[in-house]
């Protein structure tokens, strides 16, 4: 099981971690992947500059909601 | 720069960041005894009879806040000496009274306890009057009123008698902690105890945050509170005192609101469970509507919660207006979710006794919540929450709350529940006067609090519950 953590502290909660959150949890249903990837949130991951701070099981990346699907495809799909 | 409403909690303010300051040196078991006399350094005393008992006063008001009687469980305490023992009590006739030859007065009264002087002025015979107050609502100059000891007429719950000496006692069984008293003492003679020290050590423990994560989670009646700053700076002045990240507890609220909403609509009927003062309440004082309470943890508690799930071993202080809200950190069920709780006054004292200047700090950042989750901090917020919920979750049930601000009216609404004459499916109960923001640990009290609530709550970068709620998973 992968996990993806975005981050839903204040600072990246104000920079779309929503959006990305909804973007992701599309994908993953449009993928059929519910059972292959975790979503889970962490309040602050102390990196709040470079927000919004996502991490796929430990590796950490930066975010917008425009990037996500991009992600999606390049840095989460490989992976599994 | 008026930080306070009252002397009395300015005081306490200064004997907190003493003994705050002294935590941070280490020196606070060698020098604690020592904090009088820098509080008070006399030769002449400036608030007692003399320095000495000034500064015995002062000692005692260390003793709290550093923790206070570790045997006492409730978190409300009386500093026997500095009770005023105030002699008004009972009714007595004032200057207003004309000496009139109608005699209402001793006509009503049912122990023949008023008399007449030679200019005909009445006079009550303290020994034989019961108090029942008929000579006072008779005259017809309102001359005689009803002397109550400050902190027997902040009780509304009847909880404080005059004990033995006349220094005032409380009624363990019946305080529920909100604090009404210690606000409204004079003499500064009731405080609530304080768990700084508790905060401070969780963050120096926590080696910058390595060992494990500090949490401060803040109340929305922030909003209202820290006036000559904003709320950016306090959130940036909490990240130096240590704590790793500060999250909105009306995050929490609008958990609470969403299963709140739900329970509301498989029961039919329910009391709120929101605040820890109301809910002694109704233990206390109504123990047959006890199973109307809702189950749901107080958004202090189901933030604590939610923290934990995504950060086992985080440690969580609440920061509020509330001193009932010690209290309940300490109960059973709440105690795993949340470690310590804090009152605006006290986190005040921290900052300051670390010499932080909130107007010079940069503004951070706090948004976490909606609009629904901010407005909990006044009365009638948690009833537009229902009702949003509901709407947000599509569940056909129309709430009918009955929104009780203050403990008076919460008493009314359960006295009618108990009787089975109330037509209302939910009661919204507010200890305090206003919400929230009409705490007792709160730095200042105002007429604007309430509009600064909605304001805040309007500024809330999600609108909805459910946007607010987007990765939360219901457990």
């Amino acid at each position: 099981m992968m996990k993806i953590t975005i981050c839903i502290g204040s600072s990246c909660h104000l920079k779309g971690s929503r959006q990305i959150v909804g973007e992701l949890q599309k994908l993953v249903a449009e993928n059929q992947l519910g059972d292959k990837i975790e979503l889970a949130g962490q309040f602050c991951m102390g990196n709040c500059q470079n927000g919004v701070c996502v991490t796929v099981d430990g590796e950490a990346f930066s975010l917008t909601p425009e990037t996500t699907r991009a992600f999606f495809e390049k840095d989460v799909l490989p992976r599994l | 720069m008026q930080l306070f409403d009252t002397y009395v909690q300015k005081l306490k303010y200064k004997v907190l960041r003493e003994v705050s300051r002294h935590a941070y040196e280490g020196t606070l078991q060698d020098c604690y005894l020592d904090i009088p006399k820098l509080i008070s350094p006399g030769p002449k005393s400036e608030l007692r009879c003399c320095i000495y008992k000034e500064r015995a006063i002062v000692a005692e008001r260390v003793k709290i806040a550093m923790g206070g009687n570790k045997e006492k469980p409730n978190v409300i305490e009386v500093i026997d000496i500095a009770c005023d023992e105030c002699p008004v009590s009972g009714y007595r006739v004032g200057p207003d009274c004309r000496g009139c030859i109608a005699h209402r007065c001793a006509s009503v009264c049912p122990r023949g306890a008023i008399t007449f002087d030679a200019n005909h002025h009445a006079t009550i015979d303290p020994d034989k009057c019961i108090n029942c107050g008929k000579c006072a609502s008779v005259c017809p100059y309102s001359a005689i009123q009803n002397h109550v000891r400050p902190c027997e007429r902040a009780c509304k719950v009847k909880a404080i008698t005059q004990g033995e000496n006349h220094v005032a006692h409380i009624d363990d069984s019946k305080c529920i902690a909100c604090g009404a008293c210690v606000y409204q003492c004079p003499f500064g003679a009731i405080q609530d105890k304080s768990f700084l020290l508790d905060a401070i050590r969780l963050i120096r423990e926590s080696e910058n945050n390595q060992k494990y994560r500090v949490y401060a989670v803040v109340a929305p009646s922030i909003s209202s509170q820290f006036v000559h700053v904003k709320v950016g700076q306090v959130i940036t002045a909490l990240k130096h005192l240590g704590f790793f990240t500060v999250i909105e507890a009306a995050l929490g609220a609008d958990m609470v609101a969403y299963k709140e909403a739900q329970e509301l609509a498989e029961k039919g009927f329910l009391t709120s469970s929101c605040c820890p003062a109301f809910v002694s309440y109704i233990e206390k004082s109504f123990p047959s509507i006890r199973e109307h309470v809702s189950h749901n943890l107080s958004p202090m508690a189901e933030m604590g919660r939610y923290i934990k799930q995504t950060d086992p071993t985080a440690k969580v202080v609440f920061i509020g207006p509330c001193t009932a809200k010690k209290g309940e950190a300490q109960r059973e069920c709440v105690k795993e979710h949340v470690d310590c709780a804090l009152t605006f006054e006290e986190v005040q004292a921290w900052i300051d006794s670390r010499d932080l200047d909130l107007q010079t700090l940069e503004v951070g950042v706090l948004d976490n919540a909606s609009y629904f989750g901010r407005i909990f901090a006044r009365s009638g917020g948690l009833s537009d929450s229902v009702a949003q919920a509901l709407k947000e979750q599509k569940i056909d049930f129309i709430v009918n709350p009955v929104v009780c601000d203050g403990i008076e009216e919460c008493r009314v609404a359960l006295l009618k529940k108990q009787k089975n004459l109330l037509k209302e499916n939910f009661v919204e109960g507010m200890a305090c006067t206003g919400g929230c923001i009409g705490g007792a640990g709160c730095l200042t009290h105002g007429p604007k609090d309430k509009s600064e609530v909605d304001k805040y709550g309007h500024e809330a970068y999600e609108k909805t519950i459910a946007d607010a709620l987007a990765l939360w998973q219901q457990k």
